[in-house]
């Protein structure tokens, strides 16, 4: 099958692989870059656990193919943490039991990162506006919702800004 | 499921595209992808080729000419949704986006593509009907203007020809004072609308004017009620008036009946619905 040549960053490297047109970012990000950190569900937009941050944004990895990627910039949830620990949203998701299976977590976080990077103190309606694209089979969503409130706080009080570029 | 495989194409300027859509092979446009990828994923389409329009240069436009927004074929919902000149002059559609998808779907569809799609349930072609929209659809041999009353055929069917693209829509800027609502009831956030009524109205002397009503989610696409505009043009706002052309609308409609939701109940949502946004419509009109 044709391939494409494709180079982009992904998690601050860059990275160049040769892609079919019909591989998924989402299958692409697991299988080829082994960054299994990215979840799939439903492959077809509604549960939002394939979410990655493309380019600046929150986008469905698997609505979009890989070779789309060529030249961008992708930040996956490996990404979040640093030597220094936990990205304060995934400090906040734990110290509030925002997860229990994690399957939806790099989900969750990325449409929280994008949240928060734009609006640094979200009213408890813009988080669930937030993560209405994400569906939660275990916690019943509050627990999420004061993670995502408490990360808020957390990252106020320490001035850390949340850019939507790998730390 | 995976797609199955596709030639690739990703021109960056519009007459590539078009060149490659007159060639007259199973060729399809990549936009957002937030239809067609989910489409492909179960294998319910299996273009031969996708023509990739993202990289496109100067496509992705929202700007006023004119008296008319012009939006591009690559504008995506969430810089539509949130541009300065859609929530000043056609608050109808910030508001109504709301209602679409999720954030990170708003982030890659684009309202072309939306259109283009024409799932019977979507909102913007009900809303595009409502504000008079015209649709530019393109071919190398040059473009056609369609009025949006004219431009939904049927269930994920457009005018929009095998080798023709929708290069832009042109919406024109509601005069001073028209009053508008948008309301749907949908199973989820962000879900296809059961029922979806817009409406802009004016108000003038105490009697409606140039009342425009589209809905979506009855039928095979969205479609205006005109005998309904009729019965309100020249009508003195108020409750009974609204209740009996609502009646008339569920009355008229033949949605349809799936296991998840009956035709009655969606005409009880249209019955119910109507009135809500015609009493909005007329409380934001300046009288
Ligand atoms: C979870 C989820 C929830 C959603 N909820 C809603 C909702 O509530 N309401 C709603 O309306 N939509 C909803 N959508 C669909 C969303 O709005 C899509 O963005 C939109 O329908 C398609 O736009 P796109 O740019 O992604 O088009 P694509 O998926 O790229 O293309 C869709 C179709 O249009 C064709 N096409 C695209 N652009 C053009 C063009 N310029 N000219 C000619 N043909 C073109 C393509 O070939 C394809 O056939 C939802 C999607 C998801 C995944
Ligand atoms: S796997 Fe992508 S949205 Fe469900
Ligand atoms: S923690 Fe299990 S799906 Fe959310």
């Amino acid at each position: 099958m044709m391939k494409t040549a494709i180079s982009f960053t992904v998690n601050g490297r860059t990275r160049e692989a040769f892609v079919p047109p019909r591989m998924l970012l989402s299958d692409f990000i697991r299988h080829e870059l082994e960054l299994p950190g990215t979840h799939v569900g439903c492959e077809h937009g509604v549960c939002g656990s394939c979410n990655v941050i493309v380019d600046g944004k929150a986008v469905r990895s698997c609505l979009m193919f890989a070779v789309q990627a060529d030249g961008s910039d992708i930040t996956t949830v490996e990404g979040y943490s640093t030597d220094a620990g936990l990205h304060p949203i995934q400090q906040a998701f734990w110290e509030e039991h925002g997860l229990q299976c994690g399957f939806c977590t790099p989900g969750m976080l990325a449409a929280a990162k994008e949240l928060l990077a734009a609006n640094p103190d979200p009213s408890d309606e813009d988080i669930r506006e937030a993560i209405s694209g994400n569906l939660c089979r275990c916690t019943g969503y509050e627990f999420i919702i004061n993670a995502i409130r408490s990360a808020g706080k957390a990252m106020r009080e320490a001035d850390i800004q949340n850019t939507l570029q790998p730390v | 499921m995976k797609p199955s495989a596709f030639e690739y194409e990703c021109p960056t300027d519009l007459n590539a595209v078009l060149g490659f859509l007159g060639e007259g092979t199973d060729t399809r446009i990549l936009a957002g992808g937030q239809s067609l990828v989910p489409m492909m994923n179960y294998r319910l389409v299996a273009p031969e080729r996708l023509i990739d329009i993202n990289r496109v240069h100067g496509l992705d436009y929202v700007r006023e000419e004119d008296g008319q927004i012009a939006i591009g074929a690559l504008a995506r919902h969430g810089d539509i949704k949130a541009s300065a000149l859609i929530i000043t002059h056609l608050p109808i559609m910030a508001e109504a986006y709301g209602w679409i998808a999720h954030a990170a779907v708003r982030n890659r569809g684009t309202l072309c593509g939306n259109l283009c799609h024409a799932d019977p349930a979507s909102e913007m072609p009900a809303l595009m009907q409502v504000l008079g929209a015209t649709m530019v659809v393109s071919k190398s041999a040059g473009s056609r203007h369609v009025p949006a009353s004219e431009f939904f055929l049927g269930t994920y069917e457009t005018v929009v020809g095998a080798d023709e693209m929708l290069t832009e829509v042109r919406i024109p800027i509601p005069e001073a004072g028209t009053g508008w609502a948008f309301q749907e009831v949908a199973m989820r956030k962000g879900d296809y609308a059961w029922c979806t009524v817009a409406a802009t109205l004016r108000v003038t002397e105490g009697r409606i004017t140039a009342p425009r009503i589209a809905v979506a989610g009855l039928a095979d696409h969205a479609y205006r009620l005109e005998a309904q505009e009729a019965e309100l043009d020249g009508a003195a706002p108020g409750a009974d008036v609204f209740q009996t052309v609502a009646h008339a609308a569920a009355e008229a409609a033949d949605p349809p009946d799936t296991e998840q939701i009956s035709a009655d109940y969606r005409r009880d949502l249209l019955r119910t619905l109507l009135p809500r946004v015609l009493r909005a419509a007329v409380g934001r009109a300046g009288h």
